[in-house]
C-alpha cells in the first residue's frame, strides 16, 4: 500500500468496512509512516472538533414554549 | 436514560425527561437543520417546528428507531420542505453543485505524494495543539464555514455522522442511501474537513 491509497482507505477502516486483509496491510503500513499515521491522528481530532458543533445551548424562550406544549399535549391529549 | 425508558417518561408527561431531552438534542438538531437552511433563524425554527410535530405525535412512535433517529427525520423533512419554499431564491451555480456530490478522485491534493505514492512533506502533528485552539470558537467557525461550503449531500451525511452522532444504520435508514454510498460521501466530507482545519491551523 502506497500513503496516497492509504488516505483513501481512512473512512472505510474507521468505519470498520475494510476485509480483514486490507485492514491487516492498513494496520501495517500506518504502523510503520509517520506521515500516515499523522493524517489518521489529524482525522480522528477533526472528528473530535467537529462533535463540538452539538455543544449549542437551547434558547431560554424556545425551552419555555416547548415545554408549555408539551405540557399541553400531557394534560388534554389522552 | 435508555431509549425504552426515556420514551416511557415522556408518554408518562414526564417533563423534566422533555427538558432533559430538548435540552441534550437541540444542539445536534440545529446542526442538522442547517445543514438544509442555511439562515441560523429559520434553523432555529425549524428545530421548534419539528419538536412540535414530535411531541403531537409522541403516541404514534413506535420505537422502531431511536428516539434520536425519529425526531432527526423529523426535523430532516421540515427542513427540506423549507428549503424547497426558499429554493427560488438559491442562485443557479448552488443548484449545481449536488452534482458534485458522488465525485470520486482523490481527496487529498496529488502534488503532496511523490511518484512512489509516499508523501513528500509529511502531514503535521497535532498532538502539540492546545485543546483550546482545537476546539476554541475561531476553529469551530472555520468548521461551521467548511461544512457549510460542502455539496449538499456530504453535508446532511457529515452532520447526521459527526455532529449528531447517529450510527451508520439509522443514517442510511434515514437518507435513503447505501453503507457504501455514505461511507463515500462521509470520507469526502470529513477529507474537505480535515484540509480546512489544516490551512487554518498551519
Amino acid at each position: 500500500m502506497r500513503c496516497r491509497d492509504v488516505v483513501e482507505l481512512m473512512t472505510d477502516y474507521l468505519e470498520g468496512a475494510l476485509s480483514a486483509r486490507d485492514r491487516e496491510r492498513f494496520e501495517e503500513h500506518i504502523a510503520g509512516c509517520d506521515g500516515c499515521r499523522a493524517y489518521l491522528e489529524q482525522l480522528r481530532l477533526t472528528l473530535k472538533a467537529v462533535s463540538r458543533l452539538a455543544d449549542e445551548a437551547i434558547p431560554e424562550p424556545v425551552q419555555a414554549q416547548l415545554t408549555e406544549a408539551f405540557r399541553t399535549w400531557t394534560s388534554t391529549a389522552r | 436514560m435508555g431509549e425504552g425508558s426515556e420514551l416511557d417518561a415522556l408518554r408518562r408527561g414526564d417533563e423534566a425527561a422533555f427538558v432533559d431531552l430538548i435540552q441534550r438534542l437541540h444542539g445536534p438538531m440545529l446542526r442538522l437543520a442547517m445543514a438544509y437552511v442555511a439562515d441560523h433563524h429559520v434553523a432555529e425554527d425549524v428545530v421548534q417546528e419539528a419538536w412540535l410535530t414530535a411531541i403531537r405525535s409522541l403516541d404514534r412512535f413506535e420505537g422502531r428507531s431511536s428516539f434520536k433517529t425519529w425526531i432527526s427525520g423529523i426535523v430532516i423533512n421540515h427542513a427540506r420542505s423549507r428549503r424547497r419554499k426558499e429554493s427560488r431564491f438559491l442562485t443557479f451555480t448552488s443548484l449545481l453543485r449536488g452534482d458534485e456530490a458522488d465525485r470520486r478522485g482523490p481527496t487529498v491534493d496529488p502534488s503532496r505524494f511523490g511518484r512512489d505514492g509516499a508523501w513528500r512533506e509529511l502531514p503535521t502533528t497535532w498532538q502539540n495543539i492546545p485543546e483550546d485552539r482545537l476546539i476554541g470558537a475561531e476553529t469551530l467557525d472555520r468548521i461551521r464555514s467548511a461544512i457549510q461550503d460542502l455539496p449538499p449531500k456530504h453535508r446532511e451525511v457529515i452532520v447526521l455522522r459527526d455532529v449528531a452522532q447517529l450510527d451508520a444504520a439509522a443514517v442510511g435508514d434515514l437518507l435513503g442511501i447505501s453503507a457504501e454510498n455514505q461511507r463515500v460521501r462521509l470520507h469526502r466530507a470529513r477529507a474537505a474537513v480535515r484540509k480546512s482545519l489544516e490551512e487554518y491551523l498551519a
